[in-house]
This record gives structure tokens, C-alpha cells and sequence, in this order.
């Protein structure tokens, strides 16, 4: 089944004949995505890449029966965008835009919460990579080719480390239900646990693999479910064991932080909650490779 | 981006809240001229610097003649400033802000910030202000109040009031606690701020007023495009000068200590490429995102940039192709090398995209740059690549 994606869903691109857009949207129809159409306020009626333009989210829902939608459009106007697509009705919207001012991003969470959750837009990113389920539909910017189909599931926070991860297991002849770039801003749609609950629920999925990285409690709430709630295993790297104390104005932070920000304190505690730590970003594959044939 | 002391409370000023009187001087003797202006008969005189902790530093005296005002003056300015905010390099002070001694009777604690768990605001309060406040937060966290903001409906003010009367204050002081309560978030709000700090936020001994006494303000630089006054507030001063231009030339760069110097795509891998150059035995000399779209043009700006720290001993670039291709990296990364002379070893791995191609693009070009296949041995070979250089260095000094 994988999550998220399949090769049915129906897919829009809003922010659809920009230069960014179109390169991508051709991309994705490329590699097989379901892409019905897409979105540039202005341009509706034009037809762009063999495909209808609309001037609004909703009439795409309404003419192309659009589930899915990717965004390109500008930081400035794109909180703008995913609000309009989580109330015309689109279910999944993946927001590719990096540089959303994060009281932007506050206003769209609170607005994704006033939907009751069967009717809620799930959202992934902003400043992510986007969601593929290989050799059946890309909802992103990733390279394609270097994933291979499978039952691992992936969820992570950074883009390139991502492809890293995929690239190795495809070397291990390992492939991929879905993988999912959460995003690397402080304030996101999904969390690592929001998409862990769902690759619970997957019957292709059999093994997890969170990338993370320092700062945030993500993925230690993440491990906290997958603890208490999950059968299947959970494999993860954490990024950043070396990287420089962030530095920073003032003690407030300090005072809201919750304990396990660093990487090495967030290792620990994932231990300790049964996930298996990649010791480092190079052996992601071959951890992985462990878990599996445990299994 | 962070911003002054004297210019969080201009800020705050125009948002109702109550500050000492105080004026910016560059000089001892404006410094002197402020404190005449300002009158009376006690001074502080603050260095301004992009850091907390400044009173440990040396960085706040406090001025009872025009003669100690002009001293202290002197001590500061030009002076660097080590806090264990501003990491041991410290920040140079340049400018100075002069203002009327306060009586205090009470030091309290205020600040809102991002909360990245409850996707908010959040307001933080405690009757105990001052230096020890994250002592306080780690050992008595009952004596910290914390509320939500809710983003859709903004401070209500039934919040800012019990806010207030957390302080542990006496009714007269509630209005006046709201005030600087409420000022405070619609600054954070208007402006785009990220972290307002009010710390101390005092009563004055006698009159029992609430004065701002030290003030810190952050912003989210995602939304300085729609904050134009708020940018002008930037001290170039108070930032390191090749995290600077890198960020000029759009590009992710934070300096370290070590000197294996590092290019890569994606700010995931970056970190990740760190931690297995630490785990090979080496110390990256920085950390440098150069995004998704590593042009020739850009290649070469972020060559320049590494190279430019003289510290750096070898050179790693990791680029995981998604959207670009290996061969155009290659291709940026000959021409780089060809055009600025490089002096020490560089060790390519590239991934992704059109990856062989890539690679018989380095290996063609006759330059004697070291590649590798995977990110391990990637590290390995920098390391190695970068002991034989210093060794050679010693070798050739000797």
C-alpha cells in the first residue's frame, strides 16, 4: 500500500508555471506521478505541460478531483497556499517552499486544527524534499532513481542525508515503501511520530528508519510512541554528534528547552527507548540490513 | 537576526513600555555628553554587544561622576568581550548606551518566545529575575510561569493579568505589569520577532515603578523581507565576517576550530559529513551548505570562502546530486580548482545524478584531486590527506 502516495493519487502543483514548478512538475509526470493539473492564480484555463491550469485550489478539486498537492509558490505567499488547499479540500499537501516566516507557519497549524481529523489536510514540510513511494508516485524534488521499491520506511528531516540513506540500502539491494522529508524548519506539519503512526498501519512497511537531527523534541517523542505503541522496529540516525553548540541571545530558550536537544543526549534516550542507532551516517544501510534479517 | 540592547527598547518604547532614560554614545566624551543630558547623579554605562551575561564580562558599570562615566567608556569601547554567550572569540564593542541609574527594589523575569513544541508563543514569567534565572528554571521550575499563546485569537487579556499577578507584585503594579506584558507581544507580533527577554524587569525601590532594565530581542530572518525597519537594525559588527559573506552570496557557512574544510549540499548531510570526519580522527574547520543548486559560479564562491580560512589544511566536498547532476559539479569544482591555485589537498565524493560521468570528469582533468566512493571513506581520506599535509608543512618549516 505504502502511505501517503500511491500511483492513483491525484496530484496538483500550485505554484504550476513558475520556472521551479514547471521543472519539477515535469519531473514527477516523468516518473510516473498521477499529476492532473496545477495551480497559478491569473493563469486559469491555460493548459501547461499538456495538463489544465486553474486559478484556484478548489476548482481543481472540483474539475480533476485533485487529493494531492505540491507547493512551489514563494515563501511570502505560501502559508496563504496551504491554507487554501486544506480547505478546498485537498487530504495530503506536501509545501517544497523553504524560508516561511514561522509565525506564518504557527497561523497554519492552528487553521489545519480547526478541520475535525477525518477531514484534516495532512501536511508535510515546509523545507523538505517531499514524499515518494518508488515505481509509484513522487510527490517531490528527489532524484527518483535512486529508490529502489520495498518495505522500509523512511522519514526524515534533511533532503540530501535522505537520498544518502536510500542510496545505500538500494546498494544492499534494500528498497523503500514510502520515504517522507519532514522538513528541517522549527515548525512543520508532521512530526517524525505523526508519519510513524501511519507507517504502523502499513502493510508493506516492515521496518522504520527516522533520520534526525539535533535540536527539537521530534524525535525523542517519536521514540517515546514507537515504544509504546508500535511492532514494527525502528532504526535511527541523529545528525549532528559534532556540530557546534548553537549559539544564542539570552537564557529564555534555555528555559523552555526540554533535556535531549543535543545529539548525543537524544542517542541515549532513543536507546534506551528500544530503537537501533546507526552509529554513523555511513552505516545507515547496513543497519538497517541487521534489523532485517532479524526479522 | 539579533539586534542591541538600546534598540530593543527603542522598540519596546513605541510599544508603551516603560525604559530608563538612556542615549547611544561611540566615544568616552559622548558618553560623557549623554550622562549630562540624562542628569542626576548615577550612570550605567552598558556595552552594546549581541550578547547576555555582559555584567560578568565586564561589559556593565555602574557610574557615579561624569569622571567614572568617561572611565568606563574607555574600558569598553574597542574592546572585545568574552560571555559563554558569545563563545571565546567574544564580540567587539563599538557602541555604548548611557542611562540613568535605577533604584531597584526587585528584579523580575520576562520574555515570550517561539515554543517549537506547542507550535506558539509562549510567555514566561518568575518573580525572581536576574543573572540566575536558568539555575531557577532547572532547579525550582515551580517559581517559572509559562502560558500558551493561542495563534489564531493573540494574548487575551485574562492571560496577560494572571501573567502579572505571578509576578508576585502589589496591586498597584498589576495595570502597569500589563502594560509591558501586552507592548511586549504585540512587538513580538507587528515586527516578526522571534524572542522578546526582559531580564531584569525591575520595580524601583520608593516609587515602586516597573522600568525595563535589560532588554533582548531576536528575529526570524525568514521574515525580515517584510520587515524593512527592523533589517536596518543589523549590526554587521556583531556577526562573524565569513558567516557574513557566505550568507551575502546565499550561501550556509559556520566557522569551527578544526581544519579540514568542508563543502556540501544539504544542511542533513552536512552534519552528518562532520560527524564521520570527527569519528576518522579529523575536526571540520567549518560547516558549509551550499544548497540544492551548486552552480560552477557558486562552486567556486564557496571554494573561496573555505579556502580563505588559512587554518584549513585539506579540503572534503560531499555533494549528493538530486536535483543537479554530478557532471555539472565536476565540472565546477575543476574549474574552481584550475582558477584559484589550491595549495592543499582535496578530497571529492560526489553521488546522485549522472555519478560517473561525474567522475570521469575529475579523473580526465589531469588535477590531483583525491576521490572517494562512499561518505566513510570519503572521511578517511581526508584525514589522511590532511595529516600528510601538516606533516609536510612541519617538514618544510624545519
Amino acid at each position: 500500500m505504502a502511505i501517503l502516495i500511491n500511483k492513483e493519487t491525484r496530484i496538483v502543483v500550485q505554484g504550476f508555471t513558475g520556472k521551479i514548478g514547471s521543472f519539477h512538475a515535469q519531473d514527477m509526470i516523468e516518473y510516473g506521478s498521477n499529476v492532473v493539473g496545477g495551480i497559478t492564480p491569473g493563469k486559469g484555463g491555460q493548459t501547461h505541460l499538456d495538463r489544465p491550469v486553474f486559478n484556484t485550489v478548489r476548482e481543481s478539486v472540483e474539475q480533476e478531483g485533485a487529493e494531492a498537492s505540491i507547493i512551489f509558490v514563494p515563501p511570502a505567499f505560501a502559508a496563504d497556499s496551504i491554507m487554501e488547499a486544506a480547505e478546498a479540500g485537498i487530504k495530503y499537501c506536501v509545501s517544497i517552499t523553504d524560508g516561511i516566516p514561522t509565525q506564518d507557519m504557527m497561523k497554519v497549524k492552528q487553521f489545519l486544527r480547526k478541520f475535525p481529523k477525518e477531514k484534516r489536510m495532512i501536511l508535510t514540510g515546509p523545507n523538505c524534499a517531499g514524499t515518494i513511494s518508488p515505481d509509484k508516485s513522487m510527490l517531490g524534488i528527489m532524484p527518483g532513481h535512486i529508490y529502489k521499491a520495498g518495505n522500509v520506511g523512511i522519514v526524515g528531516r534533511s533532503g540530501t542525508l535522505g537520498y544518502e540513506a536510500a542510496d545505500q540500502l538500494k546498494g544492499l539491494g534494500i528498497g523503500i515503501s514510502t520515504s517522507v522529508g519532514i522538513g528541517g524548519d522549527p515548525i512543520n506539519g508532521s512530526s517524525h511520530r505523526d508519519i510513524f503512526e501511519m507507517f504502523e498501519q502499513d502493510d508493506e512497511t516492515k521496518i522504520v528508519v527516522m533520520i534526525g537531527e539535533i535540536g527539537g523534541p521530534q524525535e525523542v517523542d517519536a521514540g517515546i510512541y514507537a515504544n509504546k505503541h508500535m511492532n514494527k522496529p525502528v532504526v535511527a540516525y541523529i545528525a549532528g554528534l559534532t556540530a557546534p553548540k548553537g549559539r544564542r541571545m539570552g537564557h529564555a530558550g534555555a528555559i523552555i528547552s526540554s533535556a535531549g536537544e543535543s545529539a548525543a543526549e537524544k542517542v541515549e534516550m532513543l536507546k534506551d527507548l528500544g530503537v537501533t542507532i546507526a552509529p554513523t551516517p555511513s552505516e545507515m544501510g547496513e543497519t538497517v540490513a541487521k534489523v532485517l534479517a532479524k526479522l | 537576526m539579533d539586534i542591541h540592547e538600546y534598540q530593543a527598547k527603542e522598540i519596546l518604547a513605541g510599544y508603551g513600555v516603560k525604559i530608563a532614560d538612556g542615549g547611544l554614545a561611540y566615544s568616552p566624551e559622548d558618553a560623557v555628553q549623554r550622562a549630562r543630558e540624562i542628569g542626576g547623579d548615577v550612570w550605567a554605562v552598558k556595552a552594546q554587544i549581541h550578547s547576555g551575561a555582559r555584567g560578568k564580562a565586564g561589559g556593565v558599570k555602574i557610574c557615579k561622576s561624569h569622571e567614572e562615566v568617561e572611565a568606563a567608556a574607555e574600558s569598553m569601547l574597542g574592546r572585545k568581550l568574552v560571555t559563554h554567550q558569545t563563545g571565546p572569540a567574544g564580540k567587539v564593542c563599538l557602541r555604548l548606551y548611557v542611562e540613568a541609574g535605577t533604584n531597584i527594589a526587585k528584579e523580575l523575569y520576562f520574555s515570550l518566545l517561539v515554543d517549537r513544541t506547542h507550535e506558539s508563543i509562549i510567555m514566561v514569567g518568575s518573580a525572581e529575575g536576574g543573572m540566575e534565572i536558568e539555575e531557577l528554571a532547572e532547579n525550582n521550575p515551580e517559581k517559572i510561569k509559562k502560558i500558551q499563546i493561542d495563534p489564531a485569537v493573540g494574548l487575551l487579556d485574562f492571560q496577560a493579568r494572571e501573567m502579572a499577578f505571578s509576578l508576585g507584585l502589589e496591586p498597584s503594579q498589576i495595570s502597569p505589569a500589563v502594560k509591558v506584558i501586552t507592548g511586549c507581544y504585540r512587538a513580538m507580533r507587528d515586527l516578526d520577532a522571534n524572542m522578546i527577554e526582559i531580564n531584569p524587569l525591575v520595580v524601583t525601590g520608593g516609587s515602586g515603578k516597573l522600568m525595563v532594565l535589560d532588554a533582548k530581542m531576536g528575529f526570524d530572518d525568514n521574515a525580515l523581507f517584510r520587515r524593512q525597519k527592523v533589517a536596518e537594525l543589523r549590526d554587521k559588527s556583531q556577526e562573524d565576517k565569513r558567516e557574513m559573506a557566505a550568507s551575502d552570496r546565499g550561501l550556509s557557512y559556520v566557522g569551527l576550530d578544526g581544519d579540514i574544510g568542508c563543502m556540501i549540499n544539504g544542511a542533513g548531510l552536512a552534519m552528518a559529513t562532520m560527524d564521520m570526519i570527527k569519528l576518522a580522527g579529523g575536526e571540520p574547520a567549518n560547516f558549509l551548505d551550499v544548497g540544492g543548486g551548486a552552480s560552477a559560479e557558486r562552486t567556486e564562491k564557496a571554494f573561496r570562502l573555505v579556502l580563505a580560512d588559512e587554518g584549513v589544511k585539506a579540503m572534503l566536498v560531499n555533494i549528493f546530486a538530486g536535483i543537479n547532476r554530478c557532471d555539472w559539479i565536476a565540472e565546477g569544482v575543476v574549474q574552481a580548482v584550475k582558477k584559484i591555485d589550491m595549495k592543499i589537498p582535496l578530497i571529492v565524493r560526489l553521488s546522485g545524478t549522472n555519478v560517473e560521468e561525474g567522475r570521469k570528469i575529475i579523473e580526465e582533468s589531469g588535477l590531483p584531486i583525491i576521490t572517494a566512493t562512499t561518505l566513510a571513506e570519503a572521511a578517511e581520506k581526508a584525514v589522511k590527506a590532511r595529516n600528510e599535509q601538516v606533516a609536510k608543512e612541519a617538514g618544510a618549516t624545519a
